[in-house]
Parts: C-alpha cells; structure tokens; sequence
C-alpha cells in the first residue's frame, strides 16, 4: 500500500533513525512511504507560540502539498507535525479559513485527508496482520508503552484512543508477543522541544518517566515521537549524572519492536544508533 | 484579549485541575489557575510579564482536563505571542526566559530561511544569541560533547536538506506577520 | 338581549393614572348590550364587590366584565360574587386593563382609547358565553407511594395516619433506601439505621399501609382520583406468608461469595440473603442469577434447612392491580457512575481517577459502608485492599458534580456536608489518621451546617485544600494524589492510603421510563419537574401525581422529608373529599360532526381524548366518535385547533367567541 508521508524536520535531521527504523519495518510490511514534494517545516512548538496565523499556514502548506501529490492519507511519524496538521484541518472545516490559507500559502486547500499517527499505521495495516507476520516473538522485552503529549490530545482534535488510559500501543506491542505494563506515566510529558532551551525541566520529567517506567517492571520504553526519543535516549545520561542513578532503558521506536520480531536486523532499524543499547 | 483567546474566560470558576495536572507549576511563578484570574480581572499586563507561560511546555494537558472546557493551552499561546507582539507594546519577559523566547525566535527565523529546520544553523546562532545576552559564555560549550556523539550515529547534518521553493515560505511568513486581523481559530465557544 | 354590566376598577392610580376611568365608563356604556357601566376604586374591595351583586340583581344582569387586573388576581373572586348574586359563575368575564394596558402605557388618551378596546373584546366575549357547572370527578381515597426510602416512609406514615389507605410499592427487598445504608448523619452525627428503623417498622406495621416490596410499577392507567395501578411482585422464591426470618437459610447457603448490593460491593452476600438485619420486610430472597438450584437445579440445601417449608423455587413474577386516586414519587438518587463506563452519550467518566481500576479507590457510598459500625468491616476501618488501617485518606469533592466535560453541571448538594463528615467519623475511628479533602467551595447552607465543616476542621484537624485533583496513580501500594491548592497556587502531591470520591447525586435508574407511564416531565438529567420551582415544589403537571425527595433533585434528608410530608398534604387535600372538583373550562366534541379521524386524540398532550361510540337509547351502534375525559383535560386547546371537522371547541373560549372579539374591533 502506497501512503503519503511527511516525515518532518526532526525525522530529516538528528531523529533520522526514526526513519530507517520506518523505512525497514513498514518496507517489510508492504507499506510505501511517497514523501511529500518540498514539504516544509509544520512550525512545531515555536509557531504556535509566537505565531498563530503562522502556526496554521505552515501546516496548511503541506496539507496542500500532499493533496497535490495526490494523497488521501497522510502519514506524519512525529507527533508534534500530526497535531499541527489536525488542528489545521478542525479549523478550516465548514468556514471562510479554508480560502484564507489557500492564499496565503498559494495552493488549493481541501483539508480533507485523514493524517495519520504511527500507532494508525499498525491499525490500518491489522493487527493480524501484525502477529503473522512475526518470525520470533519478543519475549524478553517488558515494556512500558510511552505516548507522550499530542498522540491523544487535546482529545477534541486527535480524536484518537482514549487520553486517560490509552491501549491502543500495547495492543501493537502485544502482537509482536512482547510483554507491556501497567504504569503512571503514560502521557505525562517529557518536556518536548524544550531540550535545549530548558533542559532542568527536561531532565526533571524524563528522571520521572523513565524511573516510573522501571519501578513498574519494564525493561525498556516504546515511543512514537522523534521529541520523546531524544529526551528519554539521548538524554539519559545526563539524567542518570543529574540524579546519580544507572537506568539502562532502552527507549524503542514501535517500529522498532515489529521490524524485530519480524527478524530485522538492529542495524538495518537503526536500533544501533541509540544512546542507550542494551548493554 | 478575553476575546482574541479561542474560549470564554469568564467560564473559569478556578478550580485549580489545570494546576494540579501541569507537570511544571510547581516552577512557575503564576500557577496556569491564577493566570486566567489575572486575566478575568483585566490584569494583563502581569500575565504578559508571568515567567510561567514560558514554563509552561504546552502539554495541553490543562486543556484537555478542564471541566469547563477553558483551553487554557491556547490562552498560553496567546499570551506568548501577545508579549512579543510589538504593535501591542512588546513586554520585557522576565530575563530567566531569555533562553526559550530566544530559541523559539531562533527556530522560526531558521525555518523562515530554509524552508526546513537547519540543526546546525539553529543551535549555533541560538547558543550565540544566549552567550551575548546573558554573559554566560559556557553556554557555547555545553553539551559540545554531543557532536561527535551525534556525528558518529549519523545525526549530524552539516548541510541539511533545504526546501526547493524557499520564496513561498518567505511569501508565507510575510504574510503571517502583517497586523493582526480577527483571532481565527474556529467558532468562539458559546 | 343582552344585559351586560360592566365595571371600571381604578385599582387606586395603577390604572386610573393612565387609564382615564371616568371616560371609559362613559364610553363603554354606549357599546351595544351594555346596560351599566360604573367604575370605583376598588372593585375587588367588600364595597366593589357589593356593588356588583347590587347590580346584577337590580338591573336583572345577565353577564358582566370587570376592567381590572389579570384574571390570575381576581378572576376567582369575581366568579364567587357573581355566584353569590345568583349568577352563574362562568358569565363573568376581567378585561385586563392594567397589567396589559396601564401598566405598560405612559400616553393617557392612547391608553383610554385601548382600555375602551380591551373592554369591548371582553363585552363580544361574554355576550356568548354560556353559563357552565363546575365538573365533579370522582375520587379513589386511597395513594400510592413509589419509592420507599425516607421520603417515601415519610409520605406513606403521613397520609396513612390521616386515615387513608397508602400502597407502597418498593423496588429492592427491603425499604429504607440509601439512608439505611449510611452510618452517621449530619449535623448530628445521629446513627442513620438508628434514626430510621423505627420508621421502617412502623410502615411495616401500619394497619392502612399495604407494602409491595421487591416489586415494581408496572403500569398506569386512569385519571387524577382514578388511577389503575399494575404491580409486579418479583419472585422472591420464599414464600413470605411462612417465612419466619430465622435465617437458616442464609447460613447454611453454600454460595457466599456475591458482591453485596447494599454494601456496594464492599461486602459478600449469600445466594439466598437479606440485605441487612433490619429488613423490612425481614424475608429473604433468591439472586435468581446466582442461585445453583434456580441455574442448574444443584444445591438446594436451604429448602432442606428450612424449618419453615417457605422456600419456594417454582416461584414466579405476579402481576397485581390496585385502584387509587394518588400517587406520590419518591425514587430517590443514586451516584454518579465514575469510571470509563456511561449509561448515557452525553457523560463521560473519569479515567484520570483510576475508580474501578485501583481497588482504594472508592465512592462515597462505599466509604459509608466501609466505617459503619454494622458494615462488611464490623466497624473496624481497613481498606478494600489489603485489609490494613488508612492512615492518610483523601476526599475529593465535586467529582461529577460542577462538571460540564463530564456532563453534570448541576451542584449535588450534600457532598460538602457528607465529606465533612466523613472526615469526622475517619477521625474518631482512626485517632492517628490525617483526612485531606480537596474542594472547590463549601455548600453548607443548613441550620448549623457551616459550624458543622468548621468543625471538622477546626477541632477534628481535617485539612482542607481548595482546588480540584487531576490524577490519581498507584506507586508501591501508595496512591499518588495530584491536586492543586489554588490559594497560594501550587500543586499539592498527597500519597494515600484510601481515597473517597464525593460522586455526584443522580435520578434513580429507570426513572425515565417510570415518567413516562406517569405522564409527568423529567429534564436533561432526568430529575422530575416540579410544577412551579418556587411555589409547587411537590406538584407535576400532571394532576394526582406529587413527587418528593431526591428524585426531584439532589437533597438532603430534612429537606427530603420535608418535601414527603408537603407531598402528604397535598394528596389529603386531594382525598378530603369523595369527589374531586374540576373548571368546566375544557373541551368538548360535538358528536354529531365529529368524523372518528382521531387527530386530536394523537395530538391531545394530556392523553385526555378516549375513542368511543354513539349509541341509540337501546345500545345499536351508531357511529364511532372522540369524546373528552373531563378529568384529563387541561383545555390547552390542541384539539380545537387541529379538528379538521371544527367539531372539537373550548368550553369558555369557542371559536364563536373568538370570531365575536375579533369582529367587534373591526
């Protein structure tokens, strides 16, 4: 199956394993990611903090580009541009906004693609699918399934699983014949795209997340959010340094889990070029 | 600016469930509560000033709690902006700040340029900004260890791929950026 | 023909200030079929009144408008004066000169001119009104009470101690209702069972009370003072006539394991049980889903047990019918429901709170159970999980209440007080313990409530923190409390051993539909509707059916019973006599013209058109016919306007009329 694909700024830049872990699994799975033509960046945080017109009319650009491609679905991996690509969608529908940002960003605008989020990827692909498609069940991994912020809300425009107790990653995890457990951080925040400018709160959140995560009997985290990746993997070390603790959690892509127990090497995930590997 | 934010203000009987979701208030120096009080009592000025909504890391997790469906979240946007906005009259935000405003200022003006975010570009020109304003010169060197840490998983990018058409992302700031018309965010609650 | 009087009131200088009352007399008696026109200050004084009688005898009148007030004031009393004068009540018309014309008016000659209007539409009316007699509709003197909580107990001891026969119909095993579930009352800390169970015993007991307990309203047919009743008895599979109570039964029961309904699943119940000691009645039943002899014809042992021979496992459902001509609801309340779970589309849970997925984690209701001194604990407070003593107990307020993304804006009342409470009886059991309670306000309007909260603050060392709780999550047997203190602005973290949720109040489950059987409103929640909120609490719109209690909206039990005896009285006003006196101001259907199509019987909203037929003298059938029940009618005057024959028309306001007032402005 062909999809649209907007991969991201983070996903083109220093989160690229995120997209080799993609490339590998969803390759394996039948699954064609078509990149948008010269997308450009959603905004992120920064837009919508200091923008509002500029936060709308970058998102509405690449759903213009993508409905030029031809796509009727729109596959964006990070989190952060799936939310900005939503809430431009819930404001155009049914008002004059529509023409506005067509103008603005000097391309038709429908804004009526169904953008997707990784965990939808699996849904769509089924989750029987999934499990016969499984050569070696990972049973050694217990993990704690982290969805972050903007998977699930604000829940009036994600629209997707239930925001105070999702399941809808361990369901994926569970096909893979993993293990997942029940924990209390599921969609506490990691601090996003603070990382540089506000790395205290950063490390503050990640310190909390990951040692929940452990406290609860995972082994490891899984993510679907290139943000999320970098605070809990890369900065791990300085959590452990700040805090004086070892946490050896590996921090997954769900990509990662499904390309591994369908027999996918860890290098071709790019599972190798995380800051925290399994020892 | 009850009227520019995306909800009702006046719905918010401060019951406090926005503060005692956010995963900072216990930094900031208005509680996510006490600035819509501020604003519900036309007291603006000391919101715009609030440390707190450069704090706050927009988890929307007060929005998607609040029992009167008050989007706190976007009246944080709004504040944002609003203290930056200079035909507003531009609100010094309290110095320990300096560092976010400066790197959301940062990326945008990077994404202006290119079309894409440039990695490199963005954390050079950022760190410069922050070593001149606050004095603190190892700002330039933190984290430096990163790089080749970074570079030998591949993550560094030199020279990134930029965006082919960067005249219409050009096109699209100017456009954003000319005087503020109506707040467009969809049918205003009630 | 006519001889119509007509009568100018000054209404002191409401009306004569703006209304030049000297000229409208003037006017008015040169209008065709007026045969005295006078005006005075105060037509509804004894002298006013006077001089309308003196008028209709002297000038031999005939009908009589009196240009005052709405007829909401004094319709009544002009109709009685007439009456006393030996005219038929129904020939007095008010023209409505002030509140529809000097009242809204600052141009006096405009306002005399539109006063003389007004009075003329009045004068075209009464010329055709014809005189009417007052229905009379015969009355059952007995009620029923549905629902037999305190409110129900209340209403029922009322109006059976007045002298007339009460049926009480309840839905559970036993009457007593929430309230003997609960431990302690406030403001004075009384035992509730205490309080309570005499009242059951004496509804028990009462000669005039005929209780259908575990039974249900089935369905209702009839009228205001002629209600048809369908009851249905559950099968209890005792047979209570036998039935000692000795309890053999429920010992020996094998099948121990059953969440218990009246503990609210803090505690175990047998197969067969009653659900608590002081029943009434004090049988036991069968859970027919539990029950191995009922499921699989296993067990049996207490039919063995039985000394009695009362156990009865071919019993069945009966259906029985009893007639009265009152009835009263008092269906009481249950919680809001707090986990993910809805009855409803338009309410949502509360995932973020963890009920029904952290054992300590509970409701309000439960808490009561849990610290009552005859509760599944023995009086011993421990926590559902491991069975240790709380040392550190959060109540959270407002938890579905004031919550319109849950779908309950509404304020439930009691739970201010009730969490005071609790904090207090917590307290006395467990000396070393620290209550938190996490609020919003404090509703403490009673007579010495708010002394009641200070109270617990104050000397029983509660701490109060106002702001509401975002998350609760479980850490090493701890539950991690997320909460906000909004008076200085900070979030405030509490680890728990219990937390109470302080649920919201609801209606009762299948109230709706029970409404609907009673023809009586319900709003958006499904509370009954009241008549008027401020003057009827008690009355529905629909004649004969009172409602009290929490049903009716959340309350406490003063107010509940309050509100049962208001309820009381009104149905013996209602029973004081054989016969129930009805306004002939209702519709009637000419048969002759009348067509059977049945429009107005579907459009009627009172449900008061009945299909019937036209007979000769001798029984041969004629024709089918629509014809009005005098004791349903409200006369809205749906029917009139959709008959499509006109053969449908109001008694005191035809169409005849109408076309008269309209023609005589003309």
């Amino acid at each position: 199956m062909n999809i649209g694909y907007y991969p991201g700024c983070a996903l083109h830049g220093s989160s690229n394993d995120y997209e080799q872990s993609l490339r590998a699994c969803l390759g394996a799975l039948d699954v064609q990611l078509q990149e948008v033509k010269d997308w450009i960046c959603c905004g992120a945080t920064a837009a919508h903090s200091l923008n509002h017109k500029l936060s709308l009319a970058l998102p509405a650009r690449n759903l213009a580009l993508a409905e030029r491609d031809g796509h009727k679905e729109l596959f964006a991996p990070c989190p952060l541009c799936s939310m900005q690509l939503l809430k431009v969608q819930k404001a155009i529908a049914g008002n004059g906004l529509r023409g506005e940002l067509a103008q603005i960003v000097e391309a038709d605008l429908r804004g009526d693609g169904r953008v997707l989020n990784l965990i939808q990827i699996f849904q769509n692909i089924g989750l029987d699918r999934l499990k016969a498609a499984v050569k070696t069940p990972l049973t050694e991994i217990t993990a704690a399934c982290y969805y972050g912020c903007l998977l699930t809300r604000p829940p009036d425009v994600a629209h997707f699983d239930d925001f105070e107790q999702p399941t809808s990653m361990e369901a994926v995890v569970a096909a893979t014949g993993a293990k997942t457990v029940e924990w209390s951080y599921k969609t506490e925040c990691c601090g996003a795209g603070m990382t540089m400018a506000n790395e205290d709160t950063v490390l503050d959140l990640a310190y909390k997340i990951l040692s929940n995560a452990a406290a609860h009997g995972a082994n490891c985290l899984v993510v679907a959010c290139p943000m999320c990746h970098v605070n809990l993997d890369m900065k791990q070390e300085a959590v452990n340094r700040r805090y004086g603790k070892k946490l050896g959690m590996v921090v997954y892509y769900l990509s990662d889990l499904v390309g591994l127990a369908m027999e996918i090497s860890a290098e071709q995930l790019g599972i190798d070029r995380h800051f925290v590997t399994k020892a | 600016m009850g009227a520019l934010a995306p909800t009702h203000l006046q719905d918010c009987y401060q019951c406090g469930k926005c503060t005692a979701g956010c995963p900072v208030a216990a930094r900031m120096d208005f509680a996510p509560n006490q600035l819509i009080r501020l604003l519900q009592l036309d007291n603006s000025d000391a919101a715009l000033r609030a440390s707190a909504i450069w704090e706050c890391v927009s988890c929307q997790t007060c929005s998607a709690r609040c029992p009167k469906s008050v989007d706190c979240a976007g009246v944080m946007d709004v504040l944002r902006e609003f203290s930056l906005d200079k035909d507003k009259g531009e609100v010094k935000a309290a110095k320990s700040q300096h560092a976010v405003i400066a790197f959301q200022k940062a990326f945008l003006d990077n994404i202006r340029r290119n079309g894409r975010l440039a990695e490199m570009e963005l954390i050079g020109l950022y760190k410069a900004d922050v070593a001149w304003h606050t004095g603190r010169i190892g700002v330039l060197f933190k984290d430096a260890g990163l790089a080749p840490q970074l570079s030998k998983r591949k993550k560094l990018h030199l020279l990134p791929t930029k965006a082919k058409d960067r005249g219409v992302v050009e096109r699209i700031f100017e456009r954003c950026s000319a005087r503020r018309s109506a707040h467009c965010l969809g049918p205003e609650k009630k | 023909m006519s001889r119509i009087g007509v009568f100018t009131c000054w209404c002191g200088e409401n009306i004569a200030r703006t209304v030049d009352v000297d000229e409208v007399a003037k006017r008015v008696a040169e209008l065709p079929g007026v045969c005295c026109s006078l005006n005075y200050k105060y037509m509804c004084s004894d002298p006013g009144q006077a001089m309308v009688r003196e008028k209709i005898a002297s000038e031999k009148l005939d009908g009589i408008v009196v240009a005052s007030c709405s007829p909401h004031m004094h319709l009544k009393t002009f109709r009685k004066t007439a009456q006393t004068a030996g005219l038929n009540p129904y020939l007095v018309e008010m023209a409505n000169v002030r509140e529809h014309c000097s009242w809204v008016h600052h141009d006096k000659p405009s306002a005399t001119a539109k006063a003389i209007d007004i009075i003329r539409l009045s004068i075209a009316k009464v010329c055709n009104n014809v005189p009417l007699k007052p229905i009379q509709v015969p009355v059952t003197r007995r009620a029923l009470v549905i629902g037999a909580g305190v409110a129900g107990i209340q209403a029922a001891l009322d109006i059976a101690d007045a002298g007339h026969e009460v049926i009480v119909v309840e839905r559970e095993p036993s009457i007593g209702g929430k309230m003997a579930g609960l431990s302690e009352t406030f403001p004075t800390l009384d035992c509730s069972q205490c309080i309570l169970t005499p009242r059951m015993v004496e509804v028990g007991q009462h000669p005039r009370i005929k209780l259908y307990s575990y039974s249900e309203v089935e369905a209702v047919d009839g009228f205001v003072g002629n209600f048809k009743i369908k009851i249905r008895q559950k099968a209890r599979y005792v047979d209570v006539s036998k039935c000692t109570g000795c309890g053999d039964c429920w010992s020996v029961c094998p099948l121990k394991k059953n969440p218990s309904e009246f503990d609210y699943g803090m505690g175990m119940r047998p197969a067969i049980y009653i659900p608590f000691p002081q029943a009434v009645p004090a049988r036991p039943v069968i859970d027919k889903k539990t029950c191995a002899k009922l499921i699989r014809n296993g067990c049996g042992l207490c039919e063995k047990k039985c000394k009695a021979g009362a156990i009865d496992f071919k019993d069945e459902d009966r259906v029985v019918e009893e007639s009265v001509g009152c009835i009263v609801v008092a269906t009481g309340y249950k919680l809001y429901s707090i986990a993910k779970v809805q009855p409803k589309a338009s309410l949502s849970g509360y995932g973020e709170y963890g009920y029904g997925k952290y054992k300590d984690v509970i409701d309000s209701l439960q808490f009561e159970r849990l610290i009552s001194a005859s509760g599944p604990t023995g009086g011993v407070f421990k926590r559902p999980s491991d069975g240790t003593i709380p040392k550190n107990v959060v109540f959270i307020s407002c938890v579905g209440s004031r919550d319109n993304a849950k779908g309950l804006p509404y304020c439930s009342k009691i739970c201010c007080m009730y969490t005071a409470k609790h904090t207090m009886l917590y307290k006395h059991k467990v000396h070393d313990g620290q209550a938190h309670v996490f609020y919003m306000d404090i509703r403490a309007g009673g007579k010495g409530y708010d002394e009641f909260v200070r109270r617990a603050i104050e000397q029983d060392g509660a701490k109060y923190y106002r702001g509401r709780v975002s998350k609760i999550t479980q850490e090493n047997g701890k539950l991690v409390v997320r909460g906000a203190d909004t008076l200085t602005g900070t979030p405030v973290t509490i680890e728990a051993d219990l937390v109470v949720l302080a649920s919201a109040m609801r209606p009762s489950d299948g109230v709706e539909e029970l409404a609907q059987k009673l023809n009586i409103g319900y709003d958006e929640h499904g509370f009954l509707m009241e008549s008027h909120p401020k003057l009827r609490p008690v009355e529905t719109n629909t004649g004969g059916v009172f409602i009290a209690g929490a049903c009716q909206a959340p309350k406490d039990i003063p107010e509940s019973v309050a509100q049962a005896s208001a309820a009381a009285s009104k149905v013996q006003v209602m029973l004081a006599a054989d016969e129930l006196t009805r306004e002939p101001e209702i519709a009637a259907i000419n048969e002759q013209t009348c067509a059977a199509c049945y429009t107005c019987l579907h459009t009627c909203p009172y449900h008061a058109i009945e299909r019937a037929e036209v007979r000769t003298g001798r029984g041969v059938f004629i024709k089918n016919t629509a014809r009005v029940n005098a004791g349903l009618c409200m006369g809205c005057g749906t029917c009139v306007s959709v008959c499509p024959s006109k053969s449908a028309d109001l008694q005191g306001f035809s169409e005849q009329q109408i076309y008269a007032m309209v023609e005589s402005l003309a």
